[in-house]
C-alpha cells in the first residue's frame, strides 16, 4: 500500500473512532453517575438510542427561526469532527494535525460555541439569550485558563503542535514533572467548566435558573438537537483524549506502525474508562455552584496553571 | 503594472493631487447630492484602487525619495516611499476602496454639512493621511498630521446642529492637539542640535540614552493619543457615535493605523537604537488598553460606542505586539521580533478590514432604522439579509475565530508570546507568558462582545414595531461591504502571500524576514518558526469543517429525512411573551459588569416602594474621567480663575499692563 493511502486510512479511522465512540463515552459517564447515586442506570448505550429517536422525529422550528438557527448544529458538529481529526488519540502523527495546533484547537471550540450562542439568540426568547450570555461568560474565562494549562507542556516540548507535544511527553524519561501535576489539576477544572458539567453547569438540569447549556438548546428538537447532543458528547471525549495526550500519553502508536495500534486502542479505552469514572465521581461529590462563583472557580484553575508554569521556569521540571 | 518610467511614488502623489481635485470639484455644486455621490465618489474609488496597487507594487521596491517644490523657502517638503510607508499606503488604498464604494450610496440629504463641503473634507482627509505616510521630514509630517486632524474634526461634526456632536468633536480636537504637541516635541528632541528636520538627519543622529527614551515616551504619548491608547482613549467612544458611519469607518479603520505607522517609524526607524524597557512599557500599556477596551465594549448599549471601545481593544493588541517586538529586538532575537512585528502589521490590516466593515454595517442599520441604541433593535436578519450576513463575517473575524483573518494575527502574536521564555531576563520570562493570558482573555471577551453586538442587532425578534419597515442596503452599500468582507475571508485563508510581502517591510526594521520559513511547509500551511514548532493551515481548516458539515448534512438527509414543522417558540408555559422580554444590551453585559465591577463607575437609580412613578436606571462610566480628566479640568479652571483677576475688560488697564511689561523688559535687558 502506498504510504499516503495508509495515512489517509489511519486519519479516517481515528476520526470515525472518536465520532462513533463519543456517545458511548457520555453513556459511560452517566452510567457511573447512576451507580454512584445508587441508581441502576440506563446503560452505556442509552445515548445511541436517544440519538436514534431524535433523528427519526420531525424537526420543529420556531416561526422566527433564521438560517443561522438551522445551520448552527451542523457547524458545531463539523467543528467537533475537525477537532477529533487533529488530536492524538491512537497515534500522534496524523494527516490533518499540521493544519491546527493547540491554539487553533481552542479556536475550533470557540467557533462552535459562538455559533451555538448566536443560534440561541436567534429565536428571541428570554432563555436563549440568557444561556448565550452565560455560556460566553464561562468560556471567556476558561479560555485563558486553558491556554495557561497548555503552556507547561508546550514549554517542555518547545512546540505548540499537538503531535510534537504528545511525542515529547510520551518519549521523555519517566520523570515526574511537578509542573505538569498543577497543569493537570487546572485542566480538569477547565474540562468540567467547558463541558457544562457540575459544579459549573448541570447537564441534566431543567431548572431554568441554573441552566447554561440546556438554555442554549431549549428551542432545538429532532435532528438538530441530535447533532448538538452528539457534538457535546464528542467535545467531552475530545477533552478527555486531550488530557490523556497531555498528561498520560504512554501507549500512543508510532506513525505508520500497525502493530502498535491494538495496544494503543486498548490503552486508550482503559484510560477513557478511568477518565469517565473520574468525571462521574467529581460530579457526584461536588455541588452545583452559583453562576457568579464560576469566575472564582476558573480563576483558581488559571492560578494553578500559572503556578505550574512558574514551577517549570524556576525548577526546570 | 504602470507605464515605464512612472514610479509608484509618482502615482501616490498623483492620487493625492487627484483627491484634492475631487474635493474642490465638490465645491462646484455644493448642494447637489446627486453630483457628489454619483459622480465624485465613484471617481474617488478609482483613486483608492490605484493607490492600493501602487502601494503593493512599491513594497518590494527600493525606497524612492522626492523633494517637492512646496513648503517654506529653504524648508521644502521631503517625500519618501519605502516598504513601511508603501505597506500602509496599500492598506489605506485597500480599505478606502470599500469605504468610498459604500459612500456612493450612503449620504442622504439632511441637516448639517452640505454634500459638496463633506466631499471636500473627506478627500482632504484621505489625501492628508497619504501625506502622513509618505512624509520624510518632521515639517511635512506635522503639516499633514494637523490637516488630517482638522479635516477629520470637521467630518465628525458633520451634523453640527446637535450639541452633543459638537462637544464630542471638541473633545476629539483637544486630544488630537495634545497628542500633536507630544509628537512635535519628539521630533524636536530627535533633530538635536542640527536643526535639520529631515528624517535622514534624525536617523543619522544618535541621541544619548535619556533623550532617546524621552523621544520614545513622547512618541508613545502623542501617537497613543491618536490611536486611543489608555488613558488617552476617551475621545474615541464620543467621536465615533457622533460621526457619520463611513467617517467612523475611515477614522477607526485607517486613521488609527497612521498613528501606529508613526509609532513604528519613530521607534524602529528614526531612533538609532532601542532599550528593552520601552518594549515593556508598550507591552503593559497595550495589554491594559486591550482589556480595558473590551470590558467597556461589553457593557455598551450604543452600537457605535461599542465598536469604538472594540477599536481601543484592537489598538491595545497592536501596541502590545509592538512592545513585544521591541523586547525581542533589544534582546537580540530577530526571529521572534520579526514574528511579533508581522503579527502587529497583520493585525493592522485585519482591523482596517473588519472594523471598517462593522462600522459601515452599523451605517446601513442606522439608515434602515434611525436607531443607534441596541435596546431598540433586533431581528434585522430577516429584513436585511445582505447587511446581516456580511456583518456576520466581520463579527466572526473580529472575534478572532478561525478560519477568518482575526485569528491569523492573534495566532501569530500568541506564537511570539509563547516562545518568549529564553529571554535573558528571568522576570520578563515569567511576565511575558502572563501577557499572553491577558491577550487571550481580551480575545475571548471580544467574542463575548461580538455575540452581543450581532445577536442583539440582527437576531431575535424586533424590539420595536417600526423595525418591520427596515429595508436592506442598496447596491453601492452592498458593494462596499462585500469588498471588505471578501478581504476578511481572503486574509484569513491565504495569509502566506501577505506575510511574504511583509518581509520587505520587516527587513529594514529588524534585519530579518520570516516569509521563507513561514512558507517552507507548503503554500497552504503557515509555520512562522518551523514546521515542528507550530503550523496552521486555514484552508485545510475550512475544507475540513465544510467537508464534515456537507457529509453530515447529506448523511442525515439520506439515512433519515429533512422534514420540518413550523410552530411558535416554546414559551415555558407563559403565553403572554412579548419581544421586550428578550435580553437587552444591558442584560447581556450584566455579568461582565458584575465580575469586573471595580473597573466601572456605576450609578444606579433604584426605585423605592413609595415612588409614584418608579423607574430603574443604571449608567456605567469610565473611572478615568473622574480620576484623571476632571481633576485636570478643575485645575485648569482654577488657574483660569486666578488669571481672570487681571481681566476687567477695560482698555486702560490693558494699556497699563503693556506699559508695565515694556518697562520690566527694558529693565531686564539693561
Amino acid at each position: 500500500m502506498a504510504p499516503w493511502i495508509q495515512t489517509v486510512i489511519s486519519q479516517l479511522a481515528q476520526t470515525l473512532l472518536v465520532v462513533l465512540l463519543a456517545p458511548a463515552m457520555l453513556g459511560w459517564v452517566n452510567q457511573c453517575r447512576a451507580w454512584l447515586q445508587n441508581r441502576t442506570g440506563p446503560g452505556v448505550l442509552q445515548p445511541y438510542r436517544v440519538l436514534g429517536k431524535l433523528f427519526h422525529k420531525d424537526a420543529v422550528l420556531a416561526h422566527t427561526a433564521s438560517p443561522i438557527f438551522r445551520i448552527a448544529p451542523y457547524i458545531q458538529f463539523g467543528c467537533m469532527v475537525l477537532a477529533a481529526s487533529i488530536i492524538p488519540v491512537i497515534e500522534a502523527d496524523l494527516l490533518l494535525s499540521p493544519a491546527a495546533d493547540v491554539i487553533a484547537l481552542v479556536g475550533i471550540f470557540a467557533l462552535a460555541r459562538v455559533f451555538s450562542s448566536l443560534a440561541a439568540m436567534d429565536i428571541g426568547t428570554a432563555f436563549g439569550s440568557l444561556g448565550a450570555r452565560r455560556e460566553m461568560l464561562v468560556s471567556s474565562l476558561s479560555e485563558p485558563a486553558l491556554l495557561m494549562v497548555f503552556f507547561t507542556p508546550l514549554l517542555i516540548a518547545q512546540s505548540t503542535s499537538l503531535t510534537a507535544i504528545a511525542d515529547a511527553l510520551a518519549h521523555r524519561q519517566f520523570a515526574l514533572y511537578p509542573s505538569l501535576a498543577f497543569a493537570a489539576v487546572a485542566f480538569v477544572m477547565v474540562l468540567l467548566a467547558e463541558n457544562a458539567r457540575i459544579p459549573v453547569d448541570n447537564p441534566t438540569t431543567h431548572l431554568e435558573l441554573t441552566m447554561i447549556h440546556e438554555a442554549l438548546v431549549l428551542e432545538y428538537s429532532a435532528r438538530h438537537l441530535a447533532l448538538i447532543e452528539w457534538a457535546t458528547a464528542m467535545k467531552l471525549t475530545i477533552y478527555c483524549a486531550l488530557g490523556i495526550a497531555l498528561f498520560m500519553p504512554w501507549g500512543l502508536a508510532a506513525a505508520a506502525d500497525w502493530r502498535g495500534v491494538p495496544l494503543a486502542v486498548v490503552a486508550l479505552a482503559a484510560k477513557l474508562v478511568v477518565a469517565g469514572a473520574g468525571i462521574a465521581l467529581l460530579e457526584t461529590v461536588s455541588a452545583k455552584m452559583r453562576i457568579f462563583r464560576a469566575p472564582e472557580f476558573l480563576g483558581m484553575a488559571f492560578l494553578l496553571a500559572v503556578l505550574g508554569m512558574l514551577i517549570f521556569l524556576l525548577l526546570g521540571a | 503594472m504602470f507605464p515605464a518610467g512612472v514610479l509608484p511614488l509618482d502615482v501616490v502623489l498623483g492620487v493625492v493631487l487627484y483627491w484634492f481635485g475631487l474635493g474642490l470639484a465638490g465645491l462646484a455644486r455644493p448642494g447637489s447630492l446627486r453630483f457628489v455621490s454619483r459622480v465624485l465618489f465613484p471617481l474617488s474609488v478609482a483613486g483608492s484602487t490605484v493607490l492600493a496597487i501602487a502601494g503593493i507594487a512599491a513594497v518590494p521596491g527600493q525606497p524612492d525619495t522626492v523633494v517637492l517644490v512646496l513648503g517654506l523657502p529653504d524648508l521644502p517638503f521631503h517625500v519618501r516611499l519605502d516598504a513601511l510607508s508603501a505597506f500602509f499606503v496599500a492598506l489605506l488604498g485597500f480599505a478606502t476602496t470599500g469605504i468610498s464604494l459604500f459612500c456612493v450610496g450612503y449620504f442622504r440629504h439632511g441637516q448639517g454639512t452640505s454634500p459638496g463641503l463633506l466631499c471636500l473634507q473627506y478627500h482632504v482627509f484621505l489625501a492628508a493621511m497619504v501625506l502622513v505616510l509618505v512624509a520624510d521630514d518632521g515639517y511635512l509630517f506635522m503639516v499633514a498630521w494637523e490637516t488630517m486632524a482638522l479635516s477629520s474634526y470637521f467630518l465628525v461634526i458633520a451634523s453640527h446642529r446637535i450639541p452633543e456632536i459638537r462637544r464630542a468633536g471638541f473633545l476629539y480636537l483637544l486630544l488630537a492637539h495634545i497628542g500633536a504637541i507630544a509628537i512635535l516635541l519628539a521630533f524636536g528632541v530627535m533633530h538635536g542640535a542640527g536643526g535639520d528636520y529631515t528624517f535622514d538627519a534624525m536617523r543619522a543622529s544618535e541621541p544619548p540614552l535619556f533623550w532617546a527614551s524621552a523621544t520614545f515616551m513622547l512618541a508613545l504619548f502623542g501617537f497613543g493619543a491618536k490611536a486611543g491608547l489608555l488613558p488617552l482613549h476617551v475621545w474615541l467612544p464620543e467621536a465615533h457615535p457622533a460621526a457619520p458611519s463611513p467617517v467612523s469607518a475611515l477614522m477607526s479603520g485607517v486613521m488609527l493605523k497612521t498613528a501606529i505607522y508613526g509609532l513604528l517609524r519613530v521607534s524602529f526607524d528614526l531612533l538609532a537604537y532601542q532599550v528593552w524597557w520601552w518594549g515593556v512599557v508598550a507591552l503593559v500599556l497595550g495589554l491594559l488598553t486591550a482589556l480595558y477596551g473590551v470590558m467597556f465594549a461589553a457593557v455598551q448599549t450604543d452600537m457605535k460606542r461599542l465598536l469604538a471601545y472594540s477599536s481601543i481593544e484592537n489598538i491595545g493588541v497592536i501596541v502590545a505586539g509592538i512592545g513585544l517586538a521591541l523586547i525581542f529586538r533589544t534582546y537580540d532575537n530577530p526571529h521572534l521580533a520579526t514574528l511579533a512585528l508581522v503579527a502587529t502589521l497583520y493585525h493592522c490590516v485585519n482591523h482596517a478590514c473588519f472594523k471598517s466593515l462593522l462600522f459601515l454595517g452599523t451605517g446601513s442599520v442606522l439608515h434602515a432604522t434611525r436607531e443607534r441604541s441596541l435596546g431598540k433593535l433586533g431581528g434585522l436578519i430577516r429584513n436585511m439579509p445582505w447587511v446581516a450576513s456580511l456583518t456576520l463575517v466581520g463579527a466572526l473575524a473580529i472575534a478572532g475565530l478561525p478560519p477568518l483573518n482575526g485569528f491569523v494575527s492573534e495566532w501569530l502574536l500568541l506564537q511570539a508570546f509563547l516562545f518568549a521564555p529564553g529571554l535573558p531576563n528571568p522576570y520578563l520570562n515569567m511576565l511575558v507568558p502572563l501577557g499572553s493570558a491577558a491577550l487571550v482573555l481580551a480575545a475571548a471577551l471580544s467574542a463575548y462582545v461580538m455575540v452581543k453586538f450581532y445577536g442583539v442587532i440582527f437576531l431575535g425578534q424586533p424590539r420595536e414595531p417600526a423595525l418591520a419597515d427596515a429595508h436592506d442596503a442598496g447596491g453601492w452599500e452592498r458593494a462596499g461591504l462585500v469588498w471588505l468582507a471578501a478581504a476578511c475571508v481572503l486574509l484569513g485563508l491565504l495569509p502566506l502571500p501577505v506575510i511574504q510581502l511583509m518581509d520587505y517591510v520587516t527587513l529594514p526594521l529588524t534585519q530579518f524576514a520570516i516569509g521563507d520559513t513561514a512558507g517552507r511547509a507548503g503554500w497552504f500551511l503557515l509555520a512562522p518558526v518551523s514546521a515542528d514548532r507550530a503550523s496552521y493551515g486555514p484552508l485545510i481548516f475550512l475544507l475540513g469543517i465544510a467537508g464534515a458539515v456537507l457529509v453530515t448534512f447529506v448523511l442525515v438527509r439520506k439515512v433519515y429525512h429533512g422534514r420540518i414543522r413550523r410552530a411558535a417558540p416554546w414559551d415555558c408555559g407563559y403565553p403572554a411573551q412579548t419581544p421586550r422580554m428578550q435580553d437587552t444590551a444591558e442584560g447581556f453585559g450584566q455579568p461582565i459588569k458584575q465580575i469586573f465591577e471595580p473597573f466601572f463607575r456605576i450609578r444606579r437609580h433604584v426605585p423605592t416602594p413609595f415612588d409614584a412613578q418608579p423607574y430603574y436606571a443604571a449608567t456605567t462610566e469610565d473611572r478615568l474621567w473622574h480620576w484623571l480628566y476632571l481633576p485636570i479640568a478643575q485645575l485648569n479652571q482654577r488657574i483660569a480663575a486666578w488669571v481672570s483677576v487681571l481681566q476687567h475688560g477695560r482698555i486702560y488697564l490693558y494699556l497699563l499692563y503693556s506699559f508695565a511689561t515694556l518697562i520690566a523688559l527694558l529693565l531686564f535687558v539693561n
